[in-house]
């Protein structure tokens, strides 16, 4: 079976006018299915870039991405958007959750822009937020949830269309260091129990030491690539409220 | 279908996340179809009272008046001077096949009393004619008859508003006035026709037979001569053939020579009527296009406030590109919470128009008329300006790139 990424001689340049910033110098990389990895590096290194390159919201200057075998390259903007409903679930550091709504609402988004029935997207998004814990809290707004609940809420929102891989950038920056090891814990039951892939940016060593596999971007390229031989667990952490 | 309920859903909670500022936004479409329903109420209400005086003026109407005359110098206007005489209707009713009717007639200002009651009013003399002229029924007794006319019988037929200010609510039939303190008759009492083009009461008149006219009321200083002639021709396409011959005829009669002017002249009231129509028809084509412009202005509104609401809620457009909202998803979103803001104004706002109208109505006593096409097309004309002023935003919102909005702060 080939890898579930694929990433060749990555390069992407942002052209400033005056000034062209290299941003990624020849990034090559492949992620297995059923990985878990931690991209590490200063501000600047690329990571982010790189990663919205992976989650399909931006297209690479020159090189070779394949995600599960489909490539972004010559695809439209809403083909683009299609992709990354079906294959890709994402976490950001501010949670991004639409305030006003509740978090089950929350949830279906993603079900929304593959009009899924009403009744299913319920379903599911209840399914969703029972593997983060949140069953209970389903009808509360982001407003009424903790930092640590909110999270979760996003988590469960990026499961909710069963995606290939999982795109966490800063998940824990926003988080207290509790509440920061109980996300890794659903991180780490999530990627061993059901075996989701996941791809996540830190720059806390200890949020990498939960991974296994870290990877250190430094000037736009990838300067170091480990296997974390003893990750950190954090299964059965619980910042209890 | 789910995903159009759920675009749906999703607008009219933004909208009613400001309430006040949808509230605002939506008072433009309202104030504008208001406007533009109220102006088409009047504009038709105007129409049809004209039309309606077009009727009661009656059909094909010619009138022929005497004068202008030239004497020592003086030149008289039209009908100062009687030049027409009882002889030229005569001779146009049976030398012209065009013409179906004619009634010579002389008016002049009158006191009629009647007890201690007394009123001025413009007296006819004519004959019976006139009322198949003006296509004039009664309301009770008879119209005087020829025997009448050729008698001098003084007899008369009151308008309705004579007779309500002489006799109030009784029966003025059988009844003797006295019309220039000379005692006639009431035989009969005309059906109202209200007011004519010009705004004169029709109703405020006197018939009485020509001859009597002429002898009790007039004094003429020339027997057998009358002010003006009415004319009505069989067809209205024979209206214009029928003014032509009615002018050779009584150029001929009166022995006018090539190169002098007429001592009479030919007025054609359809004409009159048509131009007023034409103007009141201007009118409200007038009072349409402000009444759209201030719809338009609303329309503007929406656009503004469709931009400020794109603009605030850049990150969650992010959001929802993000987990996979295509373009066309964020553009109906926002398409639709616009069309919703002016649909719901363009109800309110026909609601206020219709208010509007009957407030206008009872205090000006204008005459207005809706119409469910004129309220269908405000409505359809609202939906349109949200679609067109709200795709440009909307448009705006599909096109956010996802990385910068999701960084939008």
């Amino acid at each position: 079976m080939e890898p579930l990424i694929q990433v060749q001689d990555l390069v992407k340049v942002y052209d400033l006018g005056e000034v062209k910033v290299q941003a990624l110098r020849g990034v090559s990389l492949s992620v297995e299915r059923g990985e878990f990895v931690a991209i590490m590096g200063a501000s600047g290194s690329g990571k982010s870039t790189f990663m919205n390159i992976l989650g399909f919201l931006d297209r690479p200057t020159s090189g070779q991405y394949l995600l599960d075998g489909i490539s972004g390259e010559r695809l439209s903007r809403d083909e683009l958007a299609e992709t990354r409903n079906q294959k890709i679930g994402f976490v950001f550091q501010g949670f991004n959750l639409l305030s006003r709504t509740s978090a089950l609402e929350n949830v279906e988004l993603p079900l929304v822009y593959t009009g899924t029935q009403t009744s299913k997207r319920r379903g599911m998004a209840r399914n969703a937020l029972f593997q983060v814990g949140l069953e209970g809290r389903s009808h509360h707004h982001p407003s009424q949830l903790s930092g640590g609940e909110q999270q979760r809420v996003a988590i469960a929102r990026a499961l909710v269309n069963q995606p290939s891989i999982l795109l966490a950038d800063e998940p824990t920056g926003n988080l207290d260091s509790k509440t920061s090891a109980e996300i890794m814990g659903i991180f780490q039951r999530l990627n061993r129990e059901v075996g989701i892939t996941i791809i996540m940016i830190t720059h806390e060593p200890d949020i990498a030491s939960f991974a296994k596999r870290n990877i250190l971007f430094r000037d736009g390229k990838i300067v170091d690539d480990h296997v974390n031989l003893a990750p950190s667990n954090a299964i059965g952490e619980r910042a209890e409220k | 279908m789910t995903r159009l309920l759920a675009s749906l859903r999703i607008a009219l909670r933004a909208l009613m996340v400001n309430k006040l500022r949808s509230a605002l936004t939506m008072l433009g479409i309202i104030i504008g179809v208001g406007a533009v329903i109220a102006m088409i109420a009047v504009g038709s209400g105007a129409k049809k009272r004209i039309a309606e005086q077009i009727a009661s003026m009656g059909s094909n109407l010619l009138i022929v008046m005497s004068g202008s005359s030239t004497s020592g110098g003086f030149r008289f206007g039209a009908g100062t001077v009687p030049t027409l005489t009882v002889d030229d209707a005569k001779a146009i009713q049976n030398e012209i096949p065009a013409v179906r009717y004619t009634a010579p007639s002389i008016t002049g200002v009158v006191q009629v009393v009647f007890g201690n009651q007394n009123w001025s009013t413009v007296a006819f003399g004519t004959t019976p004619e006139m009322l198949d002229i003006r296509e004039w029924s009664l309301s009770s007794g008879r119209v005087f008859t020829q025997q009448d006319v050729d008698g001098a019988t003084k007899v008369c037929i009151l308008g309705k508003t004579v007779a309500e200010n002489l006799f109030g609510g009784t029966d003025p039939v059988g009844q003797i006035v006295r019309i220039k303190k000379v005692p006639f008759v009431v035989v009969g009492v005309l059906s109202p026709k209200g007011q004519s083009t010009w705004g004169q009461d029709q109703d405020d008149t006197i018939f009485v037979p020509l001859t009597a006219a002429q002898k009790r009321l007039f004094g003429m200083q020339f027997p057998g001569m009358v002010r003006s002639i009415s004319v009505q021709a069989r067809e209205p396409e024979l209206m214009k053939e029928a003014e032509d011959q009615i002018t050779d005829l009584l150029r001929q009669r009166h022995r006018i020579q090539p190169n002098q002017e007429n001592d009479f002249s030919v007025r054609n009231l359809a004409e009159v009527m048509s131009s007023q129509e034409e103007s009141a028809r201007v009118m409200s084509l007038l009072l349409g296009a402000i009444a759209s412009i201030s719809l338009i202005v609303g329309g503007i509104g929406i656009m503004n406030i469709m931009l400020v609401s794109v603009t605030e809620r850049t990150r969650e457009i992010g959001i929802r590109i993000a987990v996979g909202a295509k373009g066309r998803d964020i553009l109906l979103q926002f398409l639709i919470e616009s069309l919703v803001l002016s649909l719901i104004g363009g109800m309110m706002g026909i609601g206020l128009g219709v208010a509007g109208t009957l407030v206008l109505a009872t205090f000006t006593q204008w005459p207005t008329l809706f119409s469910m096409e004129a309220i269908l097309l405000a409505f359809i004309f609202s939906g349109s300006v949200g679609v067109f002023f709200g795709f440009y935003p909307a448009r705006k919102a599909s096109l956010l790139n996802p990385i910068e909005a999701l960084r939008y702060e």
